[in-house]
């Protein structure tokens, strides 16, 4: 796609916590690597990942046509506070707007409750006399002087980098352009970041914040993208390099450099790109990817393909992962849940004898009980090692022994000792209660964008989620799940599929009543015009699809739904008549006699989607059998029972394998549930059913024709 | 009927939890009024066949906490149980049965499995208007306050009462917001019936009996291990405040037991004449709130963890109000109570609590309109705007206490930008108020300034609800007092704490909301720990100096870092 030679090689590099994964996509064969992450210089596992896909495919790295790139380095910046020095100037009057937040406290019943600190303490935080109004309107003008003596101050300061977030700047942005000219007339070589141009909405704490981390994210992500382009050059890769961006598209160097806020979460959105493009090879149009790891699981809805978009999200929770306890970013996002649910999560029982677990996590040191590191407390993996779902000698390709006894020990002491369960029963608990809480998870993620999980498929991918996505499926009621081949490395992947693409938004309120037809032509001829810019400046020839949508809601609510109007010419009746129809789909009736009002426009501008490869149809299916076997507990019967062992390689495509049974690979196990059967598709996909009592084949093949 | 492991059991109370969580989400989504959809003044839960609260959502408002629980059994009761059928729903806004004012409307919808009724779903929000006086602390008694509606069915086997919505609809100023409301409160029962429904199905129960027992055992036997722990004894405490013409003075007697504690407010002031009086189910729940906070803050809400605080009051007090007192403002009072808890708590179990915060939310409505005739012909309108702000939180015992954050209270404020859309009003000022925490080895969190004037061409009332003006938070073990409320016009003239006042055209209301108070002597705080403060501008160089006997040397340092954009380097 998009300008490059069909020969050249794509390569996918996603920096996370623990591993940096690269793939390489090069005459219809991929290659993968995984790297331990290297934080010093995070370029170099890049190097010696790309050093290695290049050996194992035989080319050097001149083969390579283009690059794309997803790191968690600006989440963790922010995370772990380690950003530029940076300074924020705003409104007189609201120079505590980042501290302040929404007034209120998380956690309802904690009288030591700590509130996370704001990104800039308040001696970096500068006001200069100014207002615009609610309509638009100077209320108050800046005057340049001011600025100029202000210019001195943060020079004489030193800032590195500065942000400048003005009341109502969404709607007129001269102040803000003027306060950026005049310290970059002073400062060239100063960072300056306006909110105007980084989030233009509405609510001054949301945007105020997210410019303030794109400021101070800013010297570094750039310093890094120029180092990184420069290895992979002297690497011998020359060609273009790309950034995969928290919307789920792709976006140039120079691009993500002015705005690195937008790389925040992009590996994990990197990850639903993957899950989507696993659903358009099916054709599936409701899907619910699952993506479980060592500490936390990441849930997304994707349907028609797409992965569901936010417009603001939430970043360094400090307080259990709630709600609230974090920073919010507004800026064009994949919109999932995550929770602090893993394979390393820690189970404990709490003063009213239940079984808690996470969010804490063992993580890789100690890590869980089993693995012999030192670790005293049960973790998630020690109850699956318990219950038979993780093989103790085949643990990661054999290479790393489990201690079974270690596990029986950890879980004993901290569970079934405590509550009189004997050790199967405390391990049930745990594996129980976790599931139970990714399931609550994605039934309330569920419920905020009015869906109902019954009828969706889903795909599950990350070291830990074939492990329990089985059991999720049967609480959430889904018949069907998907574990794609290369699971372990699906964000890289999910590069690779990505579109170019840039949303570009506004906050203007507009109510039905009020629509102006010239007015909005010209906003959305300007916001078409930012984003197609945007995308050109990646990819100057491909073609290009425009998608409009705004979000509407009856006057006097505060929730919007976002109404696809794309291929209608802007006209009130047409406008209403799309909205009527959502908004009746969503919560059964309109409401009768309220005007209806627009809050927001958007305008997505993507080159095409790289087109799936449909995966075949199935054929005749024919039973699989094996006389390796071991106990799996299972958590539907509340009992062991007796599960078949296959090899994934062993499962060709046509074969299935009857439930319950596990299916044994290098990086993961998927647990097939009884009740439940499992074959391999076209595209190497696990695919498994649930058929309730019906015999295996014939009802696996009966559900399985449609697809 | 299968009997359920534990396992299973504890897999179904989390789900219940969770049900619960989805029902609120569901209600936000839907709402009208920014007080539920901005600021979360909302609950909702779930209820046994007896009406007994099984599980609570988690939102912003502890003063819906016990009040909630004791709802159901009103409903009952009001209904008769032989009168409950599939597709009822009831409605209330009583607010001695309710949650303590006209304004918050109480909808409860029985569920059906199987043909059987197996319990209930409840919910509560705070609605934008009632009619009456609007929203304030004028009226004389209740029936100026606005509509009253009595227990009665909101729909009869599925058929909604359309008498009931035009005489809704006829006496209220925001009609279509608040029916929109309501039905958003039905839709939101309905959404945690089907979740319900779900669970049972899946589990293959008949009804919540097993569940609703294994919830109601381990909560209770959880509560009572945690005041088993207490040292038993008894305690008093007070607390004076503003009131609306006259002082009030709320009075508690703390007693610690083996198997319960009690709170007693005799020797409370008696009824006021303006609407600041709490019906009891409100003093209740945030004398309730307090003690859960103090002793079981893990132990989720339900009828059998909530049971073993026994709350009491001597009837025609502020804290036990009855018909016809006007209550509007109940929250004034209601906010209170926890300061006045923990005043006693603190001699029982110390180290515990904190020092006195804010207290109630610093709310206010403005009812803005044209200046002119001619204002109007060039667009002035009318619009209701209202607000809810916070103070500081009282300093605790190991930490400082936390900047304009509400404490009892848990709603959140609303953004300037979108107060601004909402009506033609302009906030100036939204800033830190330094100085106003109180000093002490842990200093009280600040409260913060406010200017608040109308768009060119409108003129406003605003209808004040602020308490602490005169009864500033007092400190604890030797911390200072939090800085008291101040309200006036920017020409300096002075206005009332509490009532609707008139702002002539062009003026500002300058507001500067209460800091919390401190905790222990200033002498005992770290010097690290002021110099910082001082840095970041939460206290000036004359109260470091004043109160915490930081040099002039020491503050010239501090200016010099300022001047670098450093803050003093720590130790």
């Amino acid at each position: 796609m998009s300008g490059t030679s069909l020969s050249a090689g794509n390569l996918g590099a996603d920096i996370g916590g623990t591993f940096t994964d690269v793939v390489l996509e090069i005459g219809g064969e991929r290659f993968s690597a995984k790297v331990l992450t290297t934080y010093d210089a995070p370029e170099r596992a890049i190097i010696e990942g790309m050093r290695r896909v290049c050996s194992k495919a035989g080319v050097t790295p001149a083969a390579i046509g283009r690059i794309i790139h997803g790191t968690t380095l600006a989440t963790n910046a922010l995370i772990e506070r380690r950003g530029a020095r940076t300074a924020l100037i705003t409104t007189q009057g609201f120079r505590d707007v980042i501290e302040m937040r929404t007034e209120s406290r998380f956690e309802q019943y904690d009288l030591n409750l700590t509130l996370p600190l704001p990104l800039l303490p308040r001696n970096r935080r500068y006001t200069l006399r100014e207002r615009v109004g609610a309509n638009g309107r100077t209320l108050i003008p800046l005057a340049r002087a001011d600025v100029e003596a202000l210019a001195g101050e943060i020079a004489q300061a030193r800032y590195e980098s500065v942000a400048v977030g003005l009341i109502h700047s969404y709607l007129d942005p001269t102040h803000e352009r003027l306060v950026r000219d005049v310290l970059l007339e002073r400062m060239p070589g100063l960072a300056v970041s306006i909110s105007s141009e980084v989030s233009p909405q509405m609510r001054e704490y949301e945007r105020f914040n997210t410019v303030v981390a794109n400021a101070y994210v800013k010297p570094m992500m750039k310093r890094y993208l120029a180092s990184l382009a420069a290895k992979l050059r002297d690497e011998g890769a020359d060609c273009p390099i790309f950034l995969m961006h928290s919307g789920g598209g792709i976006m140039s160097l120079d691009g993500a450099a002015e705005f690195p806020v937008r790389l925040v979460e992009s590996g994990p959105a990197g990850g639903a790109i993957y899950a989507a493009d696993v659903a358009a090879r099916f054709g599936l149009d409701r899907v619910l990817s699952f993506d479980m790891g060592g500490t936390t699981a990441k849930i997304c809805l994707i349907k028609n393909q797409t992965p569901k978009t936010s417009r603001v999200f939430e970043v360094a929770r400090s307080y259990r992962f709630k709600k609230g306890s974090g920073m919010p970013i507004s800026i064009p996002v994949i919109d999932m849940v995550e929770i602090g649910a893993g394979g390393g999560s820690l189970a404990q029982v709490d003063s009213m004898r239940q079984i808690r677990v996470g969010p804490q996590s063992a993580g890789s040191e100690p890590g869980p009980a089993c693995y012999g590191c030192g670790g005293l407390r049960p973790a998630v993996t020690d109850a699956d090692l318990l219950l038979g779902k993780i093989d103790a000698a085949g643990f990661a390709g054999g290479s790393m022994a489990l201690d079974i006894a270690a596990s029986r020990q950890a879980v004993g002491a901290a569970i079934g000792d405590r509550l009189g369960m004997d050790d199967e029963t405390a391990a049930f608990g745990i594996v129980e209660v976790v599931d139970e809480n990714m399931a609550n998870a994605a039934r309330v993620h569920a419920v905020e964008n009015g869906e109902d999980l019954s009828g969706y498929t889903m795909i599950a991918f990350g070291g830990a989620a074939p492990l329990h996505a089985g059991r999720l499926c049967e609480k959430l009621g889904i018949e069907r799940l998907l574990v794609p081949p290369g699971a372990g490395v699906g964000s890289a992947i999910g590069f690779l599929r990505a579109p170019f693409s840039f949303e570009a938004t506004r906050s203007v309120y507009m109510r039905l009543q009020d629509f102006d037809v010239a007015t909005v032509r010209d906003l959305l001829a300007e916001l078409e015009s930012e984003a197609t810019s945007f995308v050109r400046s990646c990819d100057a020839q491909a073609p290009l699809g425009v998608q409009t949508r705004v979000y509407m809601r009856y006057v006097g609510q505060g929730w919007e739904i976002p109404i696809d109007v794309t291929t209608v010419a802007p006209a009130i009746e047409a406008y209403r008549g799309l909205f009527e129809a959502e908004y009746a789909k969503l919560f059964s009736r309109t409401v009768q006699g309220l005007d209806i009002e627009i809050t927001v426009w958007a305008v997505n501008a993507s080159t095409a989607k790289a087109v799936a490869a449909k995966a075949e149809a199935l054929g005749a299916l024919t039973p699989l059998t094996t006389t390796a076997q071991r106990e799996v507990f299972d958590p539907a019967l509340g009992a062991p029972v007796t599960a078949g062992v296959f090899q994934r390689a062993q499962l060709a495509v046509g074969r299935v394998a009857a439930g319950p049974c596990v299916i044994v690979e290098d990086e993961t196990t998927i647990v097939v549930p009884a009740g439940s059967s499992a074959t391999c598709r076209s595209d190497g996909c696990i695919e498994i059913v649930r058929h309730g009592s019906k015999p295996a084949p014939q009802a696996v093949a009966a559900e399985m024709a449609e697809a | 009927m299968t009997t359920l492991s534990t396992v299973s059991l504890q897999v179904m109370w989390n789900r219940l939890i969770s049900i619960v969580e989805e029902q609120a989400q569901a209600l936000i989504r839907t709402a009208f009024s920014t007080s539920v959809r901005e600021a979360g003044d909302l609950s909702a839960g779930v209820y046994n066949r007896a009406g007994l609260m099984l599980a609570q959502a988690v939102t912003g408002t502890p003063g819906h906490v016990n009040a909630m629980a004791d709802a159901v059994a009103h409903f009952i009761r009001e209904i008769g149980p032989e009168n409950i059928f599939d597709g009822d729903i009831y409605i209330t806004n009583d607010p001695w049965m309710g949650t303590g004012h006209l304004h918050d409307i109480t909808v409860v919808t029985p569920s059906f499995h199987r043909g059987a009724h197996v319990g209930f779903f409840a919910c509560t929000a705070h609605v934008v208007d009632v009619g009456g006086r609007g929203f304030g602390a004028d009226a004389n008694s209740v029936y100026e306050e606005g509509l009253y509606i009595p227990i009665m069915k909101f729909a009869d086997r599925g058929k909604v009462d359309q008498p009931f919505i035009r005489l809704v609809r006829g006496n209220i100023r925001e009609p279509d917001q608040v029916v929109g409301d309501i039905f958003a409160l039905a839709t939101c029962n309905d959404v945690g019936h089907r979740r319900l429904v779900g669970m049972l199905e899946e589990f293959a129960l008949d009804g919540l009996e097993q569940i609703g027992d294994f919830i109601l055992e381990n909560s209770r036997r959880a509560t009572l291990e945690a005041i088993a722990a207490l040292n038993p004894g008894e305690a008093q405490g007070s607390l004076l405040s503003d009131g609306f013409a006259t002082p009030i003075e709320l009075r508690v007697r703390v007693t610690i037991a083996a198997d319960e504690i009690r709170v007693d407010f005799a020797g409370s002031s008696g009824v006021d004449p303006k609407g600041i009086n709490c019906p009891m189910v409100y003093s209740k729940a945030y004398a309730c709130y307090a003690l859960k906070c103090a002793i079981a803050p893990e132990i989720p809400n339900n009828a059998a963890s909530l049971a073993p605080f026994v709350i009491t009051a001597p009837e025609n007090t502020i804290v036990n109000a009855l018909h016809p007192a006007p209550v509007a403002l109940r929250h004034v009072v209601g906010h209170l109570i926890p300061d006045t808890v923990y005043d006693a708590l603190d001699k029982l179990l110390p180290g515990t609590v904190p020092a006195e915060g804010a207290g109630p939310l610093c709310n206010f409505q403005a009812s803005i309109r044209p200046a002119s005739d001619a204002a109007r012909l060039a667009g002035a309108r009318r619009a209701e705007v209202l607000m809810f702000n916070c103070g500081g939180s009282g300093a605790r015992p190991g930490l400082d206490g936390m900047n304009t954050t509400a404490f009892p209270s848990g709603v959140m404020t609303m953004p300037i930008e979108a107060t601004e859309h909402a009506g033609p009003i302009i906030i100036w000022r939204k800033e830190l108020r330094p100085d106003s925490g109180g000093v002490g080895r842990f200093r009280g969190g600040l409260g913060q300034f406010m200017e608040v004037g109308a768009v060119d061409g409108h003129i406003f009332d605003i209808s004040a609800m602020f308490d602490r003006v005169k009864h500033a938070p007092r400190g604890r073990l030797g911390g200072g007092d939090g800085a008291s409320t101040e309200i006036r016009l920017d020409d300096g003239a002075a206005m009332a704490g509490k009532g609707r006042q008139a702002v002539p055209e062009g003026r500002r209301v300058m507001l500067s909301l209460p800091g919390g108070a401190g905790y222990g002597p200033a002498a005992g705080r770290d010097r690290a720990d002021v110099l910082r403060d001082l840095a970041l501008g939460y206290i000036s160089a004359d109260a470091a100096s004043a109160a915490y006997g930081i040099t002039e040397a020491e503050i010239a340092a501090v200016e010099v870092a300022l001047r670098r954009g450093e803050l003093p380097s720590n130790g």
